[in-house]
């Protein structure tokens, strides 16, 4: 499938995601600064659930001191004391290795932090996201990103040159999507999944429909009950001819966002470019009726399969 | 506004065939949208099974909504939303269906095993480079005893150095160890080894390369400590010493390390397939094995905490070991279960 020429680019992360029902989809792909800082956010997350846990553990021991020695004492708080490490070793085990893959497997595709970034994991294919994936894509976190933090917080390897290799390999996994196009991470390129961004986007009201009144509720008007009957514009089909979809789009942009200053400019040029100047003092009404009646033209010449994407284009 | 929207006839009083188009379907899109605000929130409960059952349905109305606009209208605002709404929609239909315990069974009931043998090559690879592994570090030690140290470390050679008498290294194999610490020496030792294997498993991208030195090193530990005992006569309980977890714990690395190399594989050569989609497929059936062989060492960690400390004697560890490797292989290799998803899913494609 070809640009869609009915949408505006946006940005170079956008991307073309084909689903199973053969519909392609524009996506974004998420960018490298939305992903670093959910990273940040999950860690900082983790930190604190191990550091309350270990509070928490901690506080039923009674005390660190105390504890060492009840342990070695053999006794039945012993034992007891004994099953409060295995759950504290269990634990951090877990938060380390499961965090990510609990909430990545839940029906939102993303971690905590992710969540607050906008962003969630998919399926590079456009098939579905499976458990496998899940599971891949966040083993390969250990080697990206556990492995150099424990590597750094011990003090790095004896001799200068093995802390070198140790820093460049761990460089490479760090700096991994850096350098690609979609922004891969290793543990990404393994399970076949990538990280996109959220859309979100409500449902705006057909312009060429449903007009609001346009001068506000008949509040103060007394002699005029009923809104003055709307002026209605015609246009001959030639001045409809001289432009294409890329202008109605735009003219469509403009009429949405309602600045008085740029309604008057694209005023000025289609009625200039048309030979027209009855809109005076009515820009508005005459662009939302140029509008539609272009759109109508448009679209009736693409049901015949004839699409014109700009002025230029015949 | 909404109500006037839906009232027929806004429907026949548009203008545009486009308009008219979408006022038609919008109920639909907003009750979709509906549907996957709640999903996207994670409250599930508020959804009633009547929308559920409609959920993909819905999705795929919406998708041929979306194609047919992309045809026939030129409203920049209703395509932006049903592009934007399909996506959300494509997300939830086709994110993780199935929960955790729901995979688990599919994963024990033969996705685990069926993964594992299709990596069978690699698993022979890599037992080759493990018992080639072993047989360096014997070579290595008997020709000069200094090799143990730089094998196996000062630390955790303990007594158990080169020319120590019979009576240390016997009593190192049978001493009755201090009880007490024994479960949570199993955790440690489980959290620890887990580590490991994932680092062997995750090494692999590097074309497998440090997989396979890694598994090298660990065996040439063993080797090494093998003929330390072998120098007192004492192979075979060494063996069984070993052997009460090891055919736990060295069938597990054995598996990580093949996992490992299996992504080295499809890095290195990737056939007829992009390397990105080689990288993937292999990656999503090594992580199966992964997963599995954490499992593996839960197991292994058990048996090194409490049966071996507990049997304390060679044919009982013997014992106890070659069951485990007897469950292993069979479960691995002759166990055909009722098949995972995905396998149900092709063999209703064949049928």
């Amino acid at each position: 499938m070809s640009a869609l020429p009915t949408r505006l680019r946006r940005s170079g992360r956008d991307r073309t995601l084909v689903t199973p029902e053969g519909i392609a989809l524009p996506v974004a792909v998420a960018g490298r600064g939305a992903r670093f800082g959910a990273l940040v956010l999950d860690l900082l997350i983790i930190l604190v659930l191990m550091l309350g846990s270990t509070i928490a553990l901690l506080s039923i021991a009674g005390g660190a001191v105390s504890a060492g020695q009840a342990m070695r004492s053999g006794s039945a708080a012993g034992h007891a004391l004994q099953f409060l490490l295995i759950v504290w070793i269990v634990i951090m085990f877990l938060f380390r290795n499961a965090y990510f893959l609990f909430f990545e497997l839940g029906p939102r595709g993303a971690t905590p932090g992710k969540r607050l970034m906008g962003i969630r994991i998919a399926a590079r294919d456009g098939g579905r996201l499976t458990a496998d994936m899940v599971i891949a894509r966040n083993l390969l976190r250990d080697i990206e990103l556990f492995l150099p933090i424990v590597f750094l917080m011990s003090g790095g390897a004896d001799s200068g040159w093995a802390w070198l290799a140790a820093t460049g390999w761990f460089l490479i996994f760090m700096l991994f999507p850096l350098f690609n196009r979609d922004g891969l991470r290793t543990g990404d390129v393994i399970a076949g999944s990538w990280v996109l961004e959220r859309p979100r986007q409500k449902l705006e009201a057909a312009m060429s429909v449903a007009r609001p009144p346009r001068n506000g509720p008949m509040a103060r008007g007394d002699e005029d009950m009923l809104p003055a009957p709307r002026r209605t514009y015609q246009f001959e089909d030639t001045e409809l001819a001289v432009y294409g979809e890329f202008e109605l789009q735009t003219l469509e942009r403009v009429l949405r966002e309602d600045r008085a200053a740029s309604i008057e400019t694209v005023y000025q040029t289609i009625a200039g470019k048309i030979g027209r100047n009855d809109g005076w003092n009515d820009e508005k009404a005459f662009l939302e009726d140029y509008y539609t009646q272009l759109r109508a033209r448009l679209e009736s010449a693409m049901r015949m399969g004839r699409r014109k994407a700009d002025k230029f284009s015949e | 506004m909404n109500a006037a929207v839906a009232t027929p006839s806004a429907i026949e009083t548009a203008a545009l065939r486009s308009d008219r188009f979408r006022l038609e379907r919008e109920a639909d899109w907003k009750r979709l949208e509906t549907i996957v605000t709640r999903m996207e929130k994670g409250r599930l409960r508020g959804i009633s099974d009547e929308d559920l059952l409609a959920l993909p349905g819905l999705y795929r109305t919406v998708a041929s909504s979306l194609s047919i606009a992309r045809e026939t209208s030129l409203d920049a605002a209703t395509l932006g939303y049903l592009e934007a709404l399909v996506q959300r929609a494509w997300f939830v239909v086709y994110g993780p269906r199935s929960s955790l315990s729901e995979w688990l069974r599919g994963f024990l009931g033969g996705g685990w095993s069926a993964a594992v043998r299709a990596i069978w090559l690699d698993i022979v690879i890599a037992l080759a480079v493990m018992v080639a592994g072993t047989i360096v570090g014997w070579l290595l030690v008997s020709h000069d005893p200094e090799w143990y140290f730089a094998l196996v470390g000062k630390g955790m050679a303990g007594d158990r150095v080169p020319g120590a008498s019979a009576k240390v290294l016997h009593d190192s194999l049978f001493a009755p160890e201090q009880k007490d610490g024994l479960s949570i020496f199993a955790a440690q030792l489980f959290s620890n080894n887990a580590q490991v294997s994932i680092l062997a498993f995750a090494l692999g991208f590097a074309f497998g390369v440090p997989s396979l030195l890694l598994l090298v090193h660990n065996l040439a530990v063993l080797g090494a400590m093998a003929w330390v005992y072998h120098q007192v006569g004492l192979t075979v309980d060494f063996a069984g010493w070993i052997a009460v977890h090891g055919t736990t714990e060295l069938f597990a690395i054995l598996l990580a390390g093949a996992a490992g190399l299996h992504i080295g594989r499809a890095i290195a050569f990737p056939g007829n397939r992009p390397i990105l989609q080689a990288t993937a497929e292999a990656g999503r059936r090594a992580a199966l094995v992964m997963t599995g062989v954490v499992l593996m060492l839960v197991v292994a960690a058990l048996l090194e905490g409490f049966a071996r400390q507990l049997v304390n004697e060679t044919f009982g560890r013997f014992a106890i070991g070659g069951f485990m490797l007897l469950l292993w292989s069979t479960y691995f290799f002759a166990f055909r279960g009722h098949t995972g998803p995905r396998w149900a899913k092709r063999r209703d494609a064949r049928a």
